[in-house]
């Protein structure tokens, strides 16, 4: 309980101080000091759950099990490691973009209070309260799309605002819908939203009013996963604002709304049993794929390119959970959210250095070794080269798509053959070649880059065994 | 009992027309001022509710209804139109007769949509299922056919209304944190866009969205 409180409770101090100083000098280091502290509490967290199994605390409204401490651990992982990446950029930044004070203040207390956002979805047990979350985090990075407040970026946070309103607007519908289908098993009240509760009592669940509601949710948070065709949002979002935000939106954000659809799935499946609320992923999946891998060519802004990659990969996982290939799916989680947000770093500091996002202007970077290798061994892990743990949970996902529906085989490799296409040939412009571009004023952050690159390599080439066996308990749970 | 549900119904159909009056409503200020009206209707309806009901938790919400959509929103809505001066800015891009035209199919598929629900409710207020489902179908319509973003603010936000009509007729509502959420959701979402406008405004020298690039779509 106290590490719940600690997880939660970390970010949103953070937030608050960082609100108020967060335009001081030593402020991106007070923002990594907070996430670091959070991410120790979820170790702390991890640990419980790993020693006494899964919990509900705090008068049952949050609720602790292998598949979501795992998400927590991840979420905490990924947020500090960018806020040490944060600090060179944002330094780098304030001068280039000549930030005012008030600008930092924003930034860095929306990061926080973004954090605490996710991290409240991902704990709570409560339906109504995750998407109380979801928008939050909608809310709390709008601003955060907008900060440079170009016109670009403007008009992207405001396709981001309403969409995403939208698309969020119709989860709450669906929530009510399962409210409606609960509340007549558990009664009216405060239990008849806990996921616990609810879990216990699928069986018994009204199937027509949860098939309704099933589609409303994944339509709903559907958008916020980036699913096509309501994906429109993502490429702007991730291209306008800064690059630190991209990085938590793809490696973060995105991975927590697919938390949300696959917690309602567990649910729906319960209550149904048929492979509706499967099929629905599967096809929402494929279309995800297929078109992104498409739209992957066409693409000339750098960070752009790597938006809908991550669409690419979300759709991919999408499909993974339909095929019920949870154990894939969750490893494609991990290694999708290390991999992209190391791409983002390196991305962040390549177009530092250039001064320009569009591709065909930025070269030579591999004269700055850890900018130009990691852009470049970052593309060759996210597109599944082996030995990258991408290549091992593409590979169990193909090869559970064999077994179970042999037909979606070849669009898959289609899809990933074509994205290889894509992404590899416009990578290897920008690394080698003639070097353009000036100095840094603050040293690019190269120590996030090469975790991140270390861990995808050692999840490629061997899953220490407490770490399977936590994912095979999550696949379990999943069902 | 029966009186109290044919007021429902009353109230119900109120809603309904209002969000036809609100698609077909060209001036900012009055768009507004149906909002506010929209609200207290729904305000109105809940506590009928709550009073034939006895579901005492649905008297706070209708208070927060009421505080929220009849008093601090409008009034942080009239309060921005005033100082973006736009007071008197109308819609002109809407086709009206259309757009009717569109609404009136939307209700008749949510009807259809809504009748296994509604035959599974217990509620009193099964019958305004539909209605509640056209609601927020209706504001949708109003997002997508409006340029100006104000506009497009007070269509989610009636569409918000939409939703919580739709969860105190199907369930008497949601349990009292989840309201209380969605209204802080709801409060702050409404405050970051009064910051956004003013950052559009300087930069677009207008509120009319049809002015921005349109935003390449590969």
């Amino acid at each position: 309980m106290m590490e719940i409180l600690a997880v939660l409770g970390l970010p949103l101090a953070g937030g608050a101080l960082l609100a108020l100083w967060g335009h001081e000098k030593w402020a991106p280091e007070l923002n990594s000091m907070a996430s670091f502290c959070t991410f120790i509490a979820s170790i702390l967290l991890a640990w419980k759950v790993l020693v006494s199994g899964s919990m509900v605390v705090l008068n049952e409204q949050f609720f602790i099990d292998s598949f979501n401490v795992f998400l927590v651990v991840l979420t905490a992982f990924v947020a500090f490691t960018t806020t040490l990446f944060s600090r060179p950029y944002m330094r780098n930044e304030a001068v280039l973009s000549s930030l005012s004070n008030y600008q930092l203040r924003l930034y860095h207390s929306m990061y926080q209070i973004f954090c605490f956002t996710m991290l409240l979805a991902l704990t709570t047990n409560n339906l109504g309260i995750l998407w109380v979350a979801m928008e939050g985090a909608t809310l709390a990075t709008v601003l955060l799309v907008s900060l440079y407040r170009t016109r670009e970026s403007l008009e992207a946070a405001w396709k981001y605002f309403i969409l995403c309103g939208v698309g969020i607007a119709q989860a709450l519908f669906g929530t009510i819908l399962i409210y409606f289908a609960s509340e007549k098993v558990l009664g009216a009240g405060g239990t008849a939203l806990l996921w616990t509760h609810l879990d216990a009592a699928k069986g018994s669940l009204e199937p027509t009013v949860l098939s309704i509601a099933f589609v409303f949710l994944i339509v709903g948070y559907g958008t916020k996963v980036g699913l096509v065709p309501l994906h429109s949002w993502l490429p702007d979002a991730h291209a306008e604002g800064p690059t630190p935000v991209s990085a938590v939106l793809s490696g973060l954000l995105l991975n927590v709304a697919l938390y949300a659809v696959v917690r309602c799935k567990i649910l729906v499946e319960g209550a149904l049993h048929n492979r509706f609320a499967d099929d629905l992923m599967i096809g929402f999946g494929l279309l995800t794929v297929l078109t992104a891998a498409f739209l992957l060519w066409r693409q000339k802004d750098i960070k752009r390119l790597f938006g809908y990659s991550s669409i690419e990969h979300m759709g991919l996982m999408t499909f993974a959970f339909g095929i019920g290939a949870n154990f894939a799916g969750l490893l494609h989680m991990t290694v999708h959210s290390l991999t992209k947000s190391a791409i983002f770093f390196s991305v962040g500091h390549a177009v530092q250095r250039s001064g320009t996002q569009t591709m065909e202007a930025i070269r030579g970077l591999i004269k700055f070794p850890a900018i130009g290798w990691g852009l470049m061994l970052g593309a060759l892990a996210i597109l599944g080269m082996p030995p990258f743990g991408v290549f091992t949970s593409e590979f169990l996902i193909l090869t559970h798509a064999m077994q179970s529906h042999p037909w979606s085989t070849p669009v898959l490799l289609i899809a990933l053959g074509v994205a290889f296409a894509s992404i590899f040939g416009k990578v290897q412009s920008m690394v080698w070649g003639e070097p353009a571009g000036k100095e840094l004023l603050h040293a690019q952050a190269s120590l996030p880059i090469l975790l991140h690159l270390a861990m995808v390599l050692l999840l490629g080439l061997y899953i220490p065994p407490y770490l399977a066996r936590w994912y095979s308990e999550a696949a379990r749970l999943i069902g | 009992m029966a009186l109290s549900s044919q007021f429902i119904n009353l109230l119900a159909s109120i809603l309904l027309l209002l969000a036809f009056a609100m698609l077909s409503q060209r001036r900012i200020r009055s768009l507004i001022r149906l909002f506010m009206v929209q609200g207290m209707t729904l305000a109105v309806s809940t506590v009928v509710i709550a009073s034939t009901t006895n579901q005492s938790h649905l008297y706070y919400s209708a208070l927060l209804t009421f505080s929220l959509k009849v008093v601090i929103l409008p009034w942080i809505l009239f309060r921005m139109i005033r100082q973006l001066n736009v007071e008197w800015d109308v819609e002109t891009l809407i086709n009206i007769p259309s757009t009717m035209l569109v609404g009136i199919a939307i209700v008749i598929v949510s009807f259809n949509l809504a009748l296994p629900i509604s035959h599974l409710a217990g509620t009193i207020t099964r019958s305004t299922i539909g209605i509640a489902m056209a609601c927020v179908l209706l504001s949708l319509l109003m997002m997508i056919t409006r340029s100006k973003a104000i506009s497009q603010v007070i269509g989610f936000l009636s569409m918000e209304n939409g939703l919580f009509f739709a969860a105190t007729s199907t369930t008497y509502g949601m349990p009292m944190v989840v309201e209380l959420g969605v209204a802080l959701d709801v409060l702050v979402g409404v405050l970051i866009l009064g910051v956004f406008f003013f950052q559009i405004r300087e930069k677009f020298e207008s509120l009319d969205l049809k002015h921005l690039e349109k935003a390449e779509e590969e």
